[in-house]
C-alpha cells in the first residue's frame, strides 16, 4: 500500500464542515424535542383505555420501528411532493426524523410509564389528585427519570442517523463530506475527520444530556443516585 | 398499478434485491457474531490494555454513524488498491457495526448472570475458562436471546444503506425501478412494506422470547 495521507487538504474546508455540523446540530435539536413531546403523547395514547387509540398509537409504533430510517426518508421526501406540496429537503427530512424518534421515545416512555408502581396510583387518588395531575406529576415526571439513560442513546442515536438525510441532499455533516471529498479528490480523509466530527458531537451531547439530567432530576441528586450511568 | 408501468419483472426484481438484503444481513449477523463475541470477553478480560482497546472501539463505533463507517470501509479500501464491489464494503462495515453493538449487548448479558454464580464456580476449582464454558455462558445465553433477536430487527434494517455505495439490495433495486417507472411513492411504499414483513416477526419473536425469561424468572422466585 503506497497511499499517502493528506489531511491538509481536506482539513483546509473546516469552515465547510463547520456549516455542516451545525445543519446536523439544526436537525436533530429540533427533532429531538418534537420527536419526544409526541412520542410522550403516543405513549399516553396507547395506555389510554380507548381501544382504537391504543390500537392506532401501537401499530404506529411498529410500522416505525420495522422499517428502515433510509426508506421514511425516501417516503416522506417523495409523499409530500406527490401530494403536490413542494417542500425543502431540510423539511422533508426533519418530518422523517421526528416521524422515527416519536415512536421509539414513545416506546421507551411507555415502559417508563408501565414501571410506575400500582401503589403510586392509588396513592394519588386518595390524595385526591385529578387525572392531569396525576399524569403529571405521579406518572411522566418518575417515568421520565426512569427512562433517561435510554433516552439519552436514543437521542444520540438520532443524531448519528441524521447522517441519513444527506441521501436527500440535506447539507449536513456527512453531504458536506461528500462534497469536500469531490473537490479533494480525497474521499477517506474527508470521511475520516467526519467521524471523528461525529465522535465529537455524540460525546458532547452525552454530556449535555447528562448535565440536562442532573438540573431536572433534582430528585435522584439529592437521593446521590447518578441520572445516566 | 399495471398501467403505471410497475410490472411483474420489476415486482421480480424486487424480490432478488430482498434476497440480497437477507444474504446481506446473515452476513453481517454471523460476521458480526463472531466479532461481538470475541469483543465481550475481551470486555471483561482481566487484562487491562484488552479491556481499554474494546471500550475504545465500542466507543467509537457507537458514537459515528454507520454511513460514515460504511463510507469509510468503501474508500479505505480503494486506496489500498483494492477494487471491491459493494458487497464487500458494505459487508465489512457492517460487521464492525454488528460487533460493537452486540459486543455490548452480550458483556451486559454475561455481566447480568448472577455474582454468586461465579464465586460458586470459582469453590469448585473450575478454571476461568471452564467457570466461562460451562457455568456462566450457557446462563448468559438465555438472558442474551431476546436482545440479540431485537437487534437483528436493526442490522436488516441498516442494510438498507448498502444501496448508498451501489450495492443492489432492496432499496437500491427499488430506485433502479423508480429511474424507470417514476413512481417514488408507490416503490417505496412497497419497500416498507417489505422490510416491515421481514422486521416485524423478529420483533413479536424477540417480545414473547422476552416474556418468556421474564415469566420464568418470576416462577424461579421464592
Amino acid at each position: 500500500m503506497d497511499y499517502t495521507f493528506d489531511f491538509a487538504s481536506v482539513v483546509a474546508a473546516w469552515p465547510q464542515f463547520l456549516e455542516g455540523a451545525w445543519l446536523t446540530i439544526q436537525l436533530s435539536f429540533p427533532a429531538t424535542v418534537i420527536g419526544f413531546v409526541m412520542g410522550t403523547l403516543c405513549a399516553i395514547g396507547r395506555r389510554s383505555a380507548v381501544r382504537w387509540l391504543s390500537k392506532l398509537c401501537g401499530a404506529y409504533v411498529e410500522v416505525v420501528r420495522n422499517t428502515p430510517l433510509l426508506v421514511q426518508v425516501f417516503l416522506v421526501f417523495f409523499g409530500l411532493s406527490s401530494l403536490g406540496w413542494k417542500v425543502p429537503a431540510f423539511t422533508a427530512a426533519l418530518v422523517a426524523l421526528v416521524i422515527n424518534v416519536a415512536a421509539y421515545s414513545c416506546e421507551i416512555m411507555r415502559a417508563g410509564m408501565d414501571a410506575i408502581h400500582k401503589g403510586q396510583l392509588e396513592a394519588a387518588e386518595c390524595l385526591g389528585l385529578t387525572r392531569r395531575q396525576v399524569y403529571w406529576h405521579v406518572i411522566l415526571r418518575p417515568a421520565m427519570e426512569k427512562v433517561y439513560p435510554a433516552l439519552t442513546s436514543q437521542f444520540v442515536l438520532l443524531m448519528l442517523a441524521t447522517s441519513i438525510t444527506s441521501q436527500i441532499s440535506v447539507e449536513e455533516l456527512t453531504a458536506t463530506a461528500a462534497r469536500v471529498q469531490s473537490e479533494t479528490f480525497r474521499p477517506f480523509e474527508a470521511y475520516i475527520l467526519v467521524a471523528v466530527a461525529y465522535l465529537a458531537l455524540s460525546l458532547l451531547m452525552r454530556a449535555g444530556l447528562w448535565l440536562f439530567g442532573l438540573a431536572v432530576f433534582t430528585r435522584r441528586r439529592r437521593l446521590g443516585t447518578g441520572v445516566a450511568r | 398499478m399495471v398501467d403505471g408501468g410497475l410490472n411483474l419483472h420489476h415486482l421480480q426484481f424486487l424480490a432478488v434485491g430482498a434476497l440480497w438484503t437477507v444474504c446481506l444481513s446473515l452476513i453481517a449477523f454471523v460476521g458480526g457474531g463472531i466479532a461481538g463475541g470475541a469483543i465481550a470477553l475481551c470486555r471483561i478480560s482481566p487484562l487491562k490494555p484488552l479491556r481499554w482497546l474494546t471500550i475504545a472501539w465500542i466507543q467509537i463505533i457507537q458514537g459515528t454513524p454507520l454511513l460514515v463507517v460504511l463510507f469509510v470501509c468503501y474508500f479505505g479500501l480503494s486506496i489500498m488498491g483494492l477494487e471491491l464491489p459493494g458487497l464487500v464494503a458494505a459487508s465489512i462495515a457492517m460487521i464492525i457495526y454488528v460487533s460493537a453493538y452486540l459486543g455490548e449487548i452480550w458483556r451486559g448479558c454475561i455481566e447480568a448472570v448472577p455474582r454468586t454464580q461465579w464465586e460458586a464456580a470459582e469453590c469448585l476449582a473450575l478454571s476461568r475458562w471452564q467457570r466461562m464454558r460451562l457455568v456462566v455462558l450457557p446462563q448468559a445465553l438465555r438472558i442474551a436471546t431476546p436482545p440479540t433477536v431485537g437487534f437483528m430487527v436493526q442490522i436488516v434494517k441498516n442494510t438498507s444503506l448498502a444501496s448508498i455505495v451501489g450495492f443492489v439490495e432492496l432499496v437500491r433495486a427499488g430506485q433502479l425501478i423508480n429511474n424507470s417507472t417514476f413512481q417514488p411513492f408507490l416503490v417505496y411504499l412497497i419497500i416498507a412494506a417489505v422490510y416491515f414483513a421481514m422486521c416485524y416477526p423478529l420483533s413479536v419473536w424477540s417480545r414473547r422470547l422476552e416474556q418468556r425469561l421474564h415469566f420464568g424468572q418470576r416462577a424461579a422466585a421464592p
